[in-house]
């Protein structure tokens, strides 16, 4: 059954605060993405890919077309979805690794990486004993899992983000550069993680501008550039 | 366990004071656990809103149903006016901006606290001194200010023995307005903190009204903005902030400072 397919797809863009000038994003989108593959969004810079990572995480609207994922068995569109239902998609059945760590004042970068765990009944002790594991094998040092990330380096946030998308088991995976500004060890290890993701029939949808990365890690390759949107005359 | 229902059901609220609109065509439904944030700048309706909501403000139109503990739907304004204390007093909370105006200022820390467990009932002395501090502890209050007056507390403190007192009798759904609107940057984040992690723990609901951004992404699910007394906007907080579609939205969030 296929985890997550999107058809039809549109977004504009209208800037009211600029005389309401209207931005086409992207048109016609149509792509499928199955359990235990990782399928990769390509094409250059504005292209669109992280403005369709946002539609099938429900952060950005849509203008017309369907998302459907499958969540507790059954096709549910997150397109048209209200939002308690699209909370109950991420919490259950969507996860996002986003590009950059939203920090909020005094949690503990252990406590982020758990979160996700925790809102779905998991014991804490227990979320954060995953969380530790996660952390270590991202080998961020121990002396930072008990302090807030706002202070941490651009890597080392990234991996706290990391952990904190693999926390759980979503049978949906949503990943924007998560190896962006990681070392090659730590690079490695994400590669790792996103192979072992697909052995769980994980579904992945990805970006990723490293070539050697993507090499190792794509199934298959979509490029966004067929979903340009033609220019109106 | 029964089918999950919504706590409150609201349905074309008006407001207006005489000619003039304080709110309008006002509906939607908040679930247990939900976060509701209501946005949009001074003079919006935000507060005539909230009032109306609970209970302190008769709306001029439309209803408010709120589900009783024993399951039963009831209009807001058809309550008695006991049923209407008891609510008011066990089952919501009602943070204000000023503490002063949700505390009483010459009564000790813990007597604050203490007075909304002897409203529903508990008169053992050990008892309530006892829920009393480790509700002050929860707020990270001193045990050695107990005795003290809230006269005698920072704005910050004030705010969070404020959060203490609504919340020990273990309410359904907190009314806040501005939260945060008194305190500066750094007590802000500490009381957000806070309330973020109390909210999530305890499963409350929640409607937050708040000038600030920033507030509605850390603290609530969902937004509405208002603009002259309308909704103009509403949805998951994520997607009213990075995808908005109303100009007025869009200036909302294009005037926020970057740090």
């Amino acid at each position: 059954m296929t985890a997550l397919s999107v058809q039809n797809l549109s977004k504009t863009f209208t800037m009211h605060l600029r005389d309401g000038v209207v931005l086409p994003v992207v048109e016609n989108v149509n792509f499928h993405v199955e359990p235990g593959e990782c399928v990769v969004l390509g094409g250059p810079s504005g292209a669109g890919k992280s403005s369709i990572l946002k539609m099938v995480y429900g952060n950005y609207g849509v203008d017309a077309g369907a998302i459907t994922i499958q969540h507790h068995g059954e096709a549910v569109d997150l397109a048209t979805a209200d939002p308690r239902t699209v909370l109950t998609l991420r919490r259950d059945s969507i996860g996002y690794v986003s590009q950059f760590l939203r920090t909020v004042p005094r949690v503990s970068a252990l406590d982020v990486v758990a979160e996700p765990l925790v809102i779905r009944g998991v014991d804490k002790t227990e979320a954060q004993g995953r969380a530790r594991e996660l952390l270590a094998r991202l080998n961020l040092p121990e002396r930072l899992w008990s302090l807030p990330p706002a202070t941490f380096s651009g890597g080392e946030q990234q991996r706290v983000n990391i952990a904190r998308g693999f926390i759980t088991d979503h049978p949906v995976l949503l990943l924007d550069e998560p190896t962006a500004s990681l070392d090659a060890t730590n690079r490695a290890v994400v590669v790792a993680m996103i192979g072992e993701k697909k052995a769980q029939g994980v579904a992945l949808l990805g970006i990723f501008h490293d070539e050697e990365v993507r090499a190792q890690v794509a199934d298959r390759i979509i490029d966004v550039t067929a979903f340009a949107p033609r220019i109106a005359a | 366990m029964t089918a999950e229902q919504p706590l409150l059901r609201v349905s074309n609220l008006a407001k207006y004071y005489g000619s003039r609109l304080g709110c309008a065509d006002v509906s939607f439904e908040l679930w247990p656990g939900e976060v509701l944030a209501i946005v949009g700048e001074s003079g919006s309706g935000k507060t005539t809103l909230l009032n109306a909501l609970s209970a302190t403000l008769e709306p001029s139109a439309g209803e408010t149903l709120y589900r009783m503990r024993d399951g039963q739907w009831r209009n807001i304004y058809d309550l008695s006016e006991a049923e209407r204390r008891f609510l008011v007093r066990t089952d919501w909370g009602f943070v204000h901006q000023n503490p002063a105006d949700g505390l009483r200022m010459t009564v000790s820390a813990g007597a604050n606290v203490g007075e909304r467990l002897m409203a529903v009932g508990d008169r053992h002395y050990g008892n309530i001194r006892a829920t009393a501090l480790d509700w002050l502890g929860r707020v990270e209050i001193a045990a050695d200010r107990i005795d003290d007056q809230p006269r005698s507390f920072s704005g910050g403190m004030r705010q969070r023995l404020q959060i203490a007192r609504n919340l020990v009798t273990g309410p359904r759904l907190v009314f806040m307005d501005e939260p945060t609107g008194g305190l500066d940057v750094s007590v802000q984040a500490r009381l957000l903190d806070l309330l973020r992690g109390l909210v999530g723990e305890l499963g409350l609901a929640a409607i937050v009204v708040t000038h600030d951004l920033a507030v509605a992404r850390l603290l609530s699910h969902r937004m509405m903005v208002m603009k002259n007394g309308h909704v103009i906007e509403s949805g998951l907080t994520d997607r009213v902030l990075d995808d908005p579609r109303e100009p007025y939205t869009q200036l909302l969030v294009s005037s926020i400072l970057q740090v």
